[in-house]
């Protein structure tokens, strides 16, 4: 459970995180056996379609909560069972409560509930002096220890066996090895026991079928039908978002939410109940069923147009799998309750400003949690969003409001760049980075050598470098040369210029052109923003183009798809905002797709061996993959793939300034992978990426020139 | 209704991905005699259940104690066919449980049951299980046998939506059972049977 009072706070207990050998190497592991299950247990669907079935459908479901609660609750009370809803936690706690007290039941066994989490449900049944023991064996290890989950899926991830082992002894008496196989039997037989005493069980609840009034429960133990069948009470708990209007809307998220949650085609037990069934223990042989449905702001949010999507999420804990921070960190850091991308956002929504703040910022953006996630929900896309909130609400800091200010208007922010060349002259070397970091950062932030500013900025180059005017060319391009390309590596769009000699290209610079604005999305600056976005737009409007190349992964994902987020709703700009959209393309679509480039256009001699990193806005932003791959290889280079070449390096953007110790150990991992390839260059589609890793091999001293894709391409042509 | 060959195939497959045994029997009698052997050659029948081994606290302990003999049970058989296998049963010197298995909850070794459906996409089976008793009997029990008229497979769960609906609508209480009982939790080292039964073993019945 993240509790952080600060963001200083929540750095330190980063920190501590990051120190945890176990736990990283757990998560490790983890991280890189669920990427390839998952992708077999996908691998003869067509995933993309289902996801969004399963979007559409709970969309449609969230718009209609309150009908299908009503029906629910027509059809369950129909069948014998007793159906509430709470406004509140605190409501949600005080019904089961009550239900126990009137119910006379003393002991209670639960099974599996976010829900119950969200509302500390245990914590109320434990002060009016009841007996509660979690049987799912994860909830059941960190129950006793006091803990909170540390993933939805699997709760005691962050322990290792012998701490298991340690806490069994205590609870038999009797001293425990630490062999896995034996201690879940312990488990086993522990547990049972408990569901011998129990008169009343708790689960959560997957699936609220409207038309029949019934739930669906998604298992692998097989606690959840021990739970709902034994006690002489069930209650189950459960959020309004689980409702849905048939059995068929079920049957289709379960086809996504265990292949996303651990790689299984199905869990082991699915356990669907209607009504009140048979229960010997119970009066009558019927056993009391109670739903308890809880609002805790699900009803706000379905009507929010930019939020109501959260309501798609199946709790499948697929954000967190391939979150390289949550690798990092760990879920106890990544989340209050909920954890993972998705927890960033709910931990807001349900458990308020003060507990989600910090960690909202704990987002490097980098899309993965997108990719994958069940129910198509933007989750980057939200939590910047939730950031822009919190600012409105909380006031925006000064370093925030400064780079808002400055960056809004581009002749004062190019200024500012042009005087950072002359105040850099104290520490900059011949080698282009700064001998030593400004005092200004902390030593944390010394992990990679940063770049000096550009002695002549591309935008003051395009007269000289700009290829004359040719006649009837085929395509019209206009660059977009992004701040880094612009001002700190100006020789990559130099690059790319040469790199398209001869190909019946016209290129064009409109010097109106700004920062694209990411970085101040990323700081949840939306105003500031947003201006600079329609200032980029008319820039280029005034240019007679087919094409607004980019060879910033990150500018071309922003343009292409957040410029029509931001501008799309508003009639002033929908239209226009489209066509400078449609236009956007990144350096290697550009090169491959596009021109069409062939083996012919390169040295016939033998190229270097070069290795790859695939920048997150390149390879899940724009859903480019093929492109850069192909175009190597055509350039007759002798590509070598690195492992995990898709994770983020850790750059981030102002990310890396925020949370410079994740940042580094991102880094890290991607420079030794890229190492064992054997390979001495690594290019990249990126020059933010090329930043990060170029930095970091410099300050770890390592072989390896780091360089932009079209640098090569220039170099390789004929 | 004759079941193509390859949902059959694909049944066994992700059925055994899972860690079921599947076989084919082409009568009930083989099926008891299947459950025979597993129970007394193949060993699945013990005094002790698994995990009365472990160091355990008291309670526990005094759990295990309540099994009494090899048991079996198999509780939502139809009058002539319990009576077969209870016949066997004593032929092999095994107890065919007559009581409720809220009786046993210390453990039973063998539950023995049909399957209303199997879903051939992810292996699973389907158990329309209102009845108390054969709920508990197949979460109780260590091993788990299972006969699938192979004319009650299906390729995928939305094959039984109406089925399924036309139960929901009377109340009741239906399992999907893919594999054994499983868990991750510890280390995310997979450990069968932290609750429900050790063993699947799935029959596939000519019919």
């Amino acid at each position: 459970m993240q509790d952080a009072k600060n963001l200083k706070e929540y750095r330190k207990e980063v920190r501590e995180s990051l120190g945890n050998d176990f736990l990283r190497t757990a998560m490790d592991n983890f991280a890189i056996a669920y990427r390839g299950s998952r992708a077999n247990a996908f691998k003869d669907m067509d995933e993309k379609a289902l996801i969004a079935d399963i979007a559409e459908a709970k969309d449609c479901a969230g718009q209609n909560l309150d009908a299908l609660y009503a029906k629910f609750k027509e059809e369950a009370e129909k069948r014998g069972a007793v159906v509430h809803l709470a406004k509140d936690a605190q409501e949600a706690n005080e019904i089961i409560g009550r239900i126990a007290q009137d119910e006379n039941c003393k002991t209670i066994v639960k099974s599996k509930s976010m829900t119950a989490e969200e509302t500390l449900l245990n914590h109320h049944l434990e002060d009016l002096n009841l007996d509660v023991v979690e049987t799912d064996l994860g909830e059941w290890i960190i129950q006793m220890r006091h803990e909170g989950p540390s993933h939805m899926v699997m709760p005691a991830i962050h322990l290792s066996r012998h701490q298991v082992s340690d806490l069994f002894s205590e609870v038999t008496g009797k001293k425990q090895d630490d062999d896995i196989q034996k201690l879940v039997k312990v488990a086993r037989r522990e547990l049972r026991q408990k569901f011998v005493d129990a008169d009343m069980g708790i689960s959560g609840g997957n699936f609220a079928i409207a038309e029949t009034g019934s739930i669906g429960l998604v298992t692998n133990e097989g606690n959840a039908r021990l739970v709902t069948t034994l006690p002489k009470v069930h209650v189950a708990l459960m959020g309004l978002d689980k409702l849905t209007p048939k059995l068929h809307d079920a049957l289709r998220v379960i086809k996504a939410l265990p292949r996303n949650a651990t790689g299984q085609a199905i869990t082991s037990y699915v356990t669907w109940i209607t009504g009140s069934n048979e229960c010997a223990a119970a009066e009558d042989d019927r056993k009391k069923v109670h739903f308890v449905f809880l609002d805790n702001g699900r009803r706000a949010l379905a009507k929010d147009p930019v939020f109501s999507q959260v309501l798609r999420c199946v709790r499948c804990g697929a954000c967190a799998n391939v979150c390289p921070v949550y690798r990092m960190v760990g879920g106890h850091k990544m989340g209050h309750i909920y954890i993972g991308a998705i927890g960033l956002i709910l931990t807001y929504f349900f458990h308020g400003t003060d507990k989600a703040k910090n960690l909202v910022q704990n987002c490097i953006n980098c899309g993965a949690c997108k990719e994958i996630c069940a129910g198509g929900i933007d989750l980057p896309g939200l939590i910047k969003d939730i950031q822009a909130r919190i600012l409105e609400e909380e006031g925006h800091p000064l370093y925030s409001q400064f780079a808002a200010k400055m960056m809004k208007n581009r002749k004062l922010f190019h200024k500012f760049l042009r005087i950072a060349k002359h105040a850099q002259k104290p520490v900059k070397a011949k080698d282009g980075f700064m001998r030593h970091l400004p005092m200004i950062f902390a030593p944390d932030h010394d992990f990679r050598a940063l770049p000096t500013v550009a002695e002549v900025p591309f935008r003051d180059m395009w007269a000289k470098v700009k290829p004359a005017k040719i006649a009837d060319p085929k395509y019209k391009v206009a660059i977009f040369s992004g701040c880094v390309q612009d001002f700190v590596y100006p020789e990559q769009s130099v690059a790319t210029v040469e790199s398209m000699k001869g190909m019946s290209v016209e290129l064009d610079y409109p010097m109106d052109q700004s920062c694209c604005g990411l970085p101040l999305q990323m700081m949840g600056e939306k105003e500031a923003s947003k201006d600079v976005a329609i200032q980029n737009m008319e820039a280029f409007e005034s240019s007679d183009c087919d094409y607004i190349l980019t060879m910033c992964a990150s500018c071309a994902s922003h343009l292409k798809h957040n410029y029509v987020k931001m501008l799309g709703h508003d009639p002033k700009y929908a239209i226009r905002v489209q066509e400078f959209a449609d236009k956007v393309i990144d350096y290697s679509s550009f090169m491959n797709d596009v021109l069409g480039v062939s083996k012919d256009d390169f040295l016939d001699s033998a190229g270097e061996k070069v290795t790859y990193h695939a920048p997150c806005h390149l390879c899940r932003g724009l859903e480019v993959k093929e492109a850069p791959r192909e175009l190597m290889v055509k350039a007759g280079l002798d590509y070598k793939e690195s492992a995990e070449e898709e994770v983020c390096c850790g750059f981030g953007g102002t990310y890396s300034v925020k949370f410079p110790k994740i940042s580094e150990q991102l880094l890290t991992k991607k420079l030794d992978n890229a190492t064992e390839t054997g390979a001495k260059v690594l290019l990249t589609d990126c020059p933010g990426c090329v930043m990060q890793i170029r930095g970091g091999a410099k300050k770890q001293g390592k072989d390896l020139d780091v360089r932009h894709i079209a640098e090569f391409m220039a170099e390789r042509r004929k | 209704m004759t079941v193509k060959a390859e949902s059959l195939k694909l049944f066994t497959d992700k059925a055994e991905l899972v860690s079921a045994v599947v076989n084919e029997v082409s009568s009930l009698d083989e099926a008891i005699k299947y459950t025979m052997d597993l129970c007394g050659k193949k060993e699945a029948c013990k005094m002790l259940v698994s995990g009365c081994e472990e160091g355990l606290s008291d309670k526990a302990e005094a759990l295990c104690a309540t099994k009494i003999g090899k048991t079996i049970s198999a509780p939502a058989l139809a009058k002539k066919e319990f009576k077969a296998l209870g016949k066997q049963c004593e032929e092999n010197g095994f107890t065919l449980l007559e009581d409720s298995v809220r009786n046993h909850l210390g453990g039973i070794d063998i539950a023995f049951t049909y399957a209303d459906h199997g879903i051939a996409e992810t292996g699973t089976l389907v158990i329309n299980c209102p009845s108390e008793e054969l709920r508990l009997a197949t979460m109780i029990s260590e091993v788990h046998v299972a006969v699938l008229p192979k004319s009650k497979l299906v390729d995928n769960s939305y094959d039984l939506e109406s089925w399924m609906e036309g139960n929901m609508m009377k109340g009741d209480y239906t399992a999907f059972i893919t594999g054994a009982s499983r868990t991750a939790d510890i280390e995310r080292v997979l450990a069968i049977g932290v609750h429900g039964p050790l063993e699947l073993h799935i029959l596939l019945l000519e019919d």
